[in-house]
């Protein structure tokens, strides 16, 4: 499935300000149960968002109108937890591109790179300056430039640099899939394949 | 060069090696279930892909299916479907497939090595983090999302950069009472759930050796908790015997090939780890979880900590505490608890049954009790039967379900309600994870027998 190509982002941010957001709170197991990769951004974080009843939890960022925009903030070990990609899906299709954390757990990475979501990882001061300038001014842009690796704050003047290894920045530059990369090397890994001991 | 045993296994797979990108892994074994590949079928459609080799991967139903009236048609119509596009999908491609009602049919990481499909030195990958399970075979194994699920149906193979390697070294002895499963909570409440984040573990030293192949199963099975992609013990004869002659382990000559092979899978002398730590058995006590996280664990018999002792936010400890409804301080014996859950990838084959039935023989479970007991799979369900657990669990008043992950994360009607306490077997005690607003304390079966007896938090070494 192909996603949109990620270059430079300029948006505000939602800041959720928790550790260790695991993957069962950014999608609940119940909502697993599509065969079609449809709907999950409604239940995004669907437990924080809504009440056993579906009303509205207010105190919750998601639901708070002050905040929004197409990057997602998050505090440390964000997607700690299960493999399943319908985390990565609910977050790109409720309208994230971006989530900035400190600390990303390693399958929810990489999960987020196969499907077109840029997970941007900054050292914590740098974090708490995003959280501090966002939650004064909500207003707050950031630009995430994937080409120069930078996370800017413009309105303070400083930026940091964040890793990504350069195939991956290839692919999301392009919105190329590593599926693609496979089916070119078929013929070298049925060759590979004859000489595996198992 | 001197090479550990997770680079024996990883190198020996790397069919290209990209600069400054992944390494392009060849995967021996690929285990499949109904929740997260449908889209990856639905992929390879779009895309007009085959399976490349069909017989390398294998299906089981699991994750959403009831765990009683396994032999009706399934009530909910989305689980249904879900489990009925496993098994279209499986036929359409030439996939074994062990779905509800087959007697090879159980959760993933159970039927797996019941079956042979896991072997030592082989890449195994599932749609499911706790596929590190199978490291206790020596093998690489690793959760993966739908994407690779649909690379490795397509070309056998995934793209991952090299994790780094850490050894985990425990010498000495367990004392009585003290489980792996124990082990691996203490492990990780030292390291907590992003201490072994891109790295592969290796378990080594006495208390592993020791340990059963169920046992180290289970370690393996939580390393994904402390954030490592996969766990890994160096197999040993304990491990030969136990895949012998399983239904899908090679046989004579080729058995005696492989031997050879996984003979030379053990990290050598000099070998080279980014990061090496070390335990001492004799200090490790039951353990039970208190928070929302399976890190935030603690010997039994201990207060739960302060806040201003946690290393990650004070705000996100105490927001965890006030859902468990739990103070600093107090002490976890003595708690009441609603429900047990006996069962999982993690402690759903039939040593956990054999603990938890040494507990509760002669007893009887307290009447405010809900218990689930779910075999693993059916042959762990027969091995329950075969043995006669099920006779003494009976007698005590408990009642065995039907194989598949149940409460382990509650996809299907094994909920337990909001506010409710459930002492499990399982792997994960994230909010709402056995069912909206549902609290659990992860333990062994040694101490959710013990608090299925006594209705609340006990150490089990006083019902021995
Ligand atoms: S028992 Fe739980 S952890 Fe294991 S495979 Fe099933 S859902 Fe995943």
């Amino acid at each position: 499935m192909g996603y949109e190509k990620f270059n430079i982002l300029k948006s505000t941010t939602v800041p959720l300000s928790i550790e260790n957001v695991d993957t069962d709170q950014i999608i609940p197991a119940r909502f697993l149960k599509a065969t079609e990769r449809i709907g999950f951004g409604e239940n995004l974080f669907r437990d924080w968002r809504y009440n056993a009843d579906n009303s509205i939890k207010k105190e919750f960022v998601l639901n708070n109108d002050t905040y929004n925009g197409k990057i997602l903030l998050g505090g440390k070990n964000f997607g700690s937890g299960s493999s399943r990609e319908h985390a990565a899906w609910a977050i790109y299709d409720y309208g994230f591109r971006c989530v900035i954390s400190s600390f990303f757990a390693d399958i929810f990475r990489g999960n987020c790179l196969n499907i077109g979501v840029l997970p941007v990882q900054v050292s914590s001061e740098f974090l708490n300056k995003i959280f501090e300038c966002v939650f004064k001014n909500p207003k707050t842009e950031l630009v995430v430039d994937l080409n120069t690796q930078k996370v800017n704050i413009p309105c303070l003047g400083i930026s940091e640099s964040f890793d990504i290894n350069e195939y991956k920045k290839e692919n999301m530059l392009n919105g190329y899939d590593d599926i693609d990369f496979l089916t070119n090397m078929k013929d070298t890994i049925s060759e590979f394949a004859k000489n595996t001991p198992l | 060069m001197s090479k550990t045993l997770f680079d024996k296994v990883w190198d020996s797979h790397v069919v290209h090696e990209i600069t400054n990108g992944p390494d392009v892994l060849f995967i021996d074994r690929h285990m499949v279930h109904e929740v997260t590949s449908p889209v990856a079928f639905l992929g390879l459609k779009n895309r007009n892909s085959e399976v490349l080799f069909p017989e390398k991967t294998f299906a089981t139903a699991d994750h959403n299916t009831p765990t009683i009236n396994q032999h009706l048609p399934v009530k909910d119509p989305l689980s249904a479907n879900q489990l009925k596009a496993l098994e279209e999908n499986s036929k359409l491609h030439g996939i074994s497939y062990w779905g509800l009602g087959h007697e090879k049919n159980g959760i993933v990481h159970v039927v797996g090595p019941e079956y042979g499909i896991t072997q030592p030195g082989a890449t195994i990958v599932c749609g499911d983090s706790h596929t590190s399970t199978h490291g206790a075979f020596g093998a690489v194994a690793f959760g993966i999302g739908t994407s690779e699920v649909e690379m490795v149906l397509s070309t056998q193979c995934i793209m991952q950069p090299k994790p780094k390697k850490m050894r985990i070294s425990i010498n000495g002895k367990l004392s009585k009472g003290v489980t792996p499963k124990d082990v691996a909570l203490f492990i990780i409440s030292e390291l907590s759930t992003s201490g072994a984040t891109g790295y592969f573990v290796e378990y080594s030293g006495e208390v592993f050796r020791e340990m059963s192949m169920e046992g180290r199963m289970t370690v393996c099975n939580l390393s994904i908790e402390m954030g490592a992609r996969g766990g890994m013990i160096a197999p040993d004869n304990k491990t030969f015997e136990y895949i012998k002659n399983r239904e899908f382990t090679p046989k004579k000559e080729k058995w005696e090939k492989a031997m050879k092979y996984w003979s030379t899978l053990y990290s050598d002398e000099n070998a080279i780890f980014d990061k090496e730590l070390f335990f001492d058995g004799n200090n490790i006590q039951p353990m039970i979880t208190y928070g929302t996280n399976p890190g935030m664990g603690i010997s039994i018999s201990k207060g739960i900590p302060k806040a201003e002792n946690q290393d990650g936010g004070v705000k996100t400890y105490l927001k965890s505490l006030n859902y468990m409804n739990y103070n600093e301080g107090e002490s976890m014996l003595g708690k009441k608890i609603d429900f047990v859950f006996l069962g999982s990838c993690t402690n759903g084959r039939i040593e956990d049954f054999r603990e938890f039935t040494k507990i509760v023989k002669g007893r009887k479970k307290a009447c405010n009790v809900t218990a689930w007991l779910v075999p693993g799979s059916h042959k762990v369900e027969k091995a329950i039967k075969d043995e006669g657990l099920l006779k003494v669990l009976e007698q005590a008043g408990f009642e065995l379900r039907e194989p598949g992950c149940s409460a382990c994360l509650a996809m299907n009607d094994d909920k337990v309600p909001a506010g409710k306490y459930a002492v499990s077997t399982s792997n994960r005690n994230f909010e709402g994870r056995q069912g909206p607003g549902s609290r659990t304390l992860l333990a062994s079966p040694l101490v959710a027998a013990a608090a299925a007896i006594t209705g609340e938090i006990t150490d089990p070494r006083t019902l021995y």
